[in-house]
């Protein structure tokens, strides 16, 4: 027996001692490890390394080449098995970049989506939050933006550029010179063009992989639910109590999550409805106030970024929701101050009486069921 | 007093301030007493009945007054009322 069991080596050397039969084990997180890999190597994460060692490698004679990242915690693991008693222990230094670097051939997991190796994404890629998985559902999920205008404009673009699989498009208008002040995923040279084919335009541009699909026409209550049908998250960019009020009750018979935004001069109101877990937009507000009282932005104006930055917040809602991180917007509505730069929240609740989403609300959705379904039948 | 955050579509009533003070020892008495001093807000705020109307939206320290004792929620001195009319621009 060597007097010390454990040695750094080079990934040459590394290479030679693998073509001679050695055990390669992989001694990174799950997140990594997704990432690529050498082939034929285990994983086995540092916090489970010494506990399943002797699984893989029940033979302690045998040489065991390990690696990590960078080769600092294949070096603490050589140790520990060198003290559970395995002879030959080598730790490759500069771990799998070194190896990477130097052109060596590695792999990916079996089953893993094509779109984890797609360069576009790599930023996402190597976020454990994001990673192959969250990239593959991104690209399998559809998106709905009811207006291509102001909220929806930097929406589009990001979600495009995100690798959101498949964007849906509700406007039944065109591009005037007048919206150009804040929606930038239009241009100059359309004035005069559906705001649906500019935005696919603009999108194609930035990302190609995204299937874009234009519905020219108003959201009403006669084509809400073939709207919204098949859609994972809606973005609710529009302008008007009575397209809102309609989104929302087709969105809560679906059980389509609404991301929601609203913009006035200086101001934006955030919020995410998700049927039956919050609130919905009748929860918070049943009726709609007098036109008076609720001017919208072509009367009372609005500074260009805020719908920008409010719509940005919409488009990391979605995302959220989509991938099932953090804490979405749920039951809390966001209010941003752009002249004070403050940001300040307060807590919206489900009313039981809710028309839309209370428990009259879905007995009477029951009942039409039963009607529907005994006249059927 | 307290602290009571004007909504934007309202600060043409109060002289364009985004705070104005008002005194009051429950949400009734503090809204009465806003609509005293800008007299102008009356019927935006409140009802025929007395009560708020459905489309205004008013919070106690980010709470809905509604899910506590409307009108009649006890309010102290250092308190916030945020009043919040539903909006609807987009475009």
């Amino acid at each position: 027996m060597r007097a010390d069991p454990v040695r750094e080596i080079s990934p040459a050397q590394a290479q030679e001692l693998i073509d001679k039969g050695a055990a390669l084990l992989d001694t990174r997180e799950q997140n990594e490890w997704r990432a690529g890999h050498l082939a034929g190597a285990t994983l086995l994460p540092p916090v489970e390394v010494a506990a399943r060692v002797q699984d893989v490698v029940p033979d302690r004679s045998r040489p065991v080449v390990i690696y990590c990242a960078a080769g600092a915690r294949s070096l603490r693991a050589a140790y520990a098995l060198a003290q559970l008693g395995y002879q030959e222990v080598y730790s490759v230094a500069g771990g799998i970049g070194r190896w990477k670097a130097e052109g060596r051939p590695w792999e990916l997991p079996a089953n893993t989506p094509a779109v984890a190796t797609n360069p576009r994404y790599a930023r996402h890629l190597v976020m454990p939050e994001v990673g192959p998985e969250g990239q593959a559902k991104l690209q399998q999920a559809k998106v709905l933006f009811i207006g291509a205008g102001g909220l929806g404009s930097p929406g589009l673009l990001y979600l495009a550029a995100a690798g959101v699989g498949t964007i849906g498009i509700v406007d039944f208008d065109v591009v005037d010179l007048s919206n150009l002040q804040r929606q930038v995923v239009h241009a100059e040279n359309r004035i005069g063009m559906k705001k649906t084919e500019s935005a696919a335009m603009t999108i194609r541009a930035l990302n190609p992989e995204v299937k874009v699909v234009q519905h020219v026409e108003m959201l009403t209550e006669d084509n809400v639910d073939q709207l919204i049908a098949g859609y994972d998250v809606v973005i609710d960019g529009t302008d008007t109590f009575e397209t809102r009020y309609t989104l929302n009750d087709a969105a809560v018979r679906h059980a389509i999550p609404v991301v929601h935004a609203s913009v006035f001069r200086f101001e934006g109101q955030l919020t995410v409805f998700v049927p039956f877990e919050g609130p919905c937009y009748r929860c918070l507000y049943p009726t709609p106030p007098p036109p008076e009282l609720a001017p919208g932005c072509s009367i009372a104006g609005v500074l260009g970024v805020v719908p920008g930055v409010m719509g940005l917040l919409q488009a990391t809602e979605a995302i959220k929701v989509l991938l099932g991180l953090g804490d979405p917007l749920v039951g809390r509505l966001l209010i941003w101050d752009a002249l004070d730069g403050t940001f300040s929240e307060v807590k919206l609740r489900r009313d039981p009486n809710c028309p839309a989403c209370g428990v009259g609300a879905l007995a009477r959705q029951a009942q039409t069921a039963d009607a529907t379904f005994a006249s059927a039948s | 007093m307290t602290r009571v955050r004007i909504p934007p579509v309202l600060r043409t009533q109060v002289n364009g301030q985004k705070e104005v003070e008002a005194a009051g020892s429950t949400v009734g008495e503090v809204m009465h007493d806003l609509i005293a001093r800008y007299p102008a807000m009356g019927e935006q705020l409140m009802a025929a009945d007395g009560g708020l109307h459905r489309f205004v939206n008013v919070y106690l320290n980010g709470q809905d007054v509604r899910y506590m004792q409307l009108l009649e929620t006890p309010v102290a001195e250092r308190d916030a009322l945020i009043i919040l009319p539903a909006m609807a621009g987009g475009r």
